[in-house]
């Protein structure tokens, strides 16, 4: 009796396989769904709810709203605020990049002013993601954009294995970091006429301890009379982050299927 | 109390109170002198740093290139020549360069350092690593940001580069302290390259030879020929 059973729960179950085989997933009329229900769910990506999958490769974007708390960072005269300015900004291309598909973190979120080692290690602990700080400077022609990436460090590289110090964790992250600045710099020159039309080299401190590719993105400027210049010019930074991170992201995955050289440290771990 | 004794205790009491109508307001006029002397010598120093051109006028004058901001440039750095008489030796030759840049264009749009700041040290190592103190308002005083930061220190290290070729490296002190951004964007915390300055500013991690430690007194036999005539102390730390 026992035997019978087990044959033909048996037989049951490749009737079931062969007739799933058989049939598009997608295209499953509704008659054929008790045999699918036979087959591990997995294998059947259904149109209601999608099985929950890890997005590959990039897929996380950390946006870093510069300064805060006592810190307000560059003022203008009308009592601007680059801290107040760049926490609108931020909410702004956090939308932007949401609606691509990433998933966004910020380092702060309110009025407070996370150290620059905190917020670094917020973005060092995420993987495959990007890591972009905003600012609005108290200098350059208004309304333009840069975009800022470490200078190439001095010396030697390290060697393999060695303990990288936390203040040169990019080091080894620089040249993907070029190529997402890169980008950026072009999708912003395209918006905001005046722009310089490659990103630019400076020795950001916030930059320094991020082990991801990492830029910095600059407002021209806390200066300007009107403060609603500044507000106008944040659905255009929104869009060019936005759309130089989705070009970025085909370069990185691109990288990682070729077993990612210029995204993992490989010369040695961060301390 | 006998009566004679009271007499002696009020004779004492009269002497006492005479001498110290003498000697007090000798003494407030020692305090205020000494203080006088104490604020003299900064200022002199700061005088003294500040007139570069003073300290070398028996040299003949030499084509001195500085950089300033151009905003008519794309606000990238613009050369400017003049002719000045600066000192042979590179230690005295960078003092008068960092202080003709810091006295800076009379149009304040190309000044790339407020005009409130000051140098205070400078020193010259034998491997080619300088050490620049400057005053607390290089960084209160500068508009914070990347850009305005970034050519405040790129202004310095080309107008080094450009004049002093014994000077390979920079590392920049504020008010005798390291300090960990300029303005809260720049990192300081580094040592800046002044030969490859003209592509980029990159700080590294610290020279072997580390800059001597702000509070203690420079190591003499480690410094180029002349050191500092003059340090002004270095106040409490910064906020
Ligand atoms: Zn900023």
């Amino acid at each position: 009796m026992l035997h019978f059973v087990r044959s033909l729960s048996l037989l049951l179950l490749t009737a079931g396989l062969l007739l799933a085989g058989a049939m598009h997933p997608q295209a499953s009329p509704p008659s054929q769904q008790s045999a699918q229900t036979l087959v591990p769910p997995a294998a059947v990506p259904q149109q209601s709810s999608p099985p929950r999958q890890e997005p590959s490769g990039l897929n996380v974007v950390v946006l870093d709203p510069a300064h805060g708390g006592t810190d307000t960072g560059a003022r203008g005269a009308g009592g601007i605020r680059e801290s107040n300015l760049v926490l609108a900004l931020t909410g702004q291309v956090r939308a932007a990049l949401e609606k691509q598909g990433f998933t966004v973190l910020q380092t702060r979120k309110g009025d407070d002013g996370p150290s620059l080692d905190d917020r670094a290690s917020l973005a060092n602990a995420q993987r495959n993601a990007i890591f972009i700080s905003l600012h609005v400077g108290s200098t350059g022609l208004p309304g333009t954009v840069r975009v800022y990436t470490l200078p190439a460090p001095q010396g030697t590289p390290p060697l393999a294995g060695a303990l990288l110090p936390w203040e040169r964790a990019q080091a080894a992250f620089l040249v993907m970091s070029r190529k997402l600045a890169d980008l950026a710099q072009v999708q912003l020159s395209m918006r905001f006429k005046g722009s310089p039309a490659n990103a630019s080299a400076a020795a950001v401190r916030q930059l320094n301890s991020v082990a991801l590719p990492a830029i910095a993105i600059e407002l021209s400027n806390v200066s300007v009379q009107d403060p609603a210049l500044l507000e106008r010019m944040m659905p255009g930074v929104a869009d060019g982050v936005a759309e130089a991170v989705g070009s970025f992201k085909q370069v990185y995955d691109a990288e990682l299927a070729h077993g990612a050289p210029a995204i993992q440290p490989a010369q040695g771990s961060v301390r | 109390m006998s009566r004679r004794w009271r007499n002696r205790l009020l004779g004492l009491l009269v002497v006492a109170v005479v001498a110290g109508a003498i000697y007090i307001p000798v003494l407030r006029e020692r305090i205020r002198r000494a203080a006088r002397l104490q604020s003299q010598s900064i200022e002199q120093a700061r005088r003294e740093l500040s007139q570069p051109l003073g300290a070398a006028p028996g040299e003949p004058k030499v084509k001195t290139i500085l950089f300033w901001a151009s905003p008519e440039e794309d606000w990238e750095l613009t050369s400017v020549t003049v002719e000045l008489p600066l000192s042979r030796d590179p230690l005295v030759r960078s003092k008068q360069i960092l202080n003709i840049l810091l006295a800076g264009p009379v149009d304040a749009e190309l000044r790339t350092l407020p005009p409130d700041a000051a140098l205070l040290e400078f020193y010259l190592l034998p491997n080619g690593t300088a050490v620049a103190g400057l005053s607390e308002s290089l960084a209160t005083s500068l508009p914070s940001g990347i850009m305005s930061e970034k050519l405040a220190v790129d202004s310095i290290l080309r107008t080094l580069e450009a004049n002093v070729p014994e000077v390979q490296q920079l590392k920049i002190l504020i008010n005798g302290q390291e300090s960990e951004t300029l303005a809260g964007h720049l990192d300081l915390t580094g040592t800046f390259a002044v030969r490859a300055s003209a592509a980029v500013a990159a700080p590294a991690a610290p020279p072997a030879v580390s800059a001597p430690p702000a509070s203690a007194a420079p190591a003499p036999q480690k410094l180029t020929a002349e050191p500092p005539a003059v340090k002004l102390s270095a106040p409490a730390k910064k906020p």
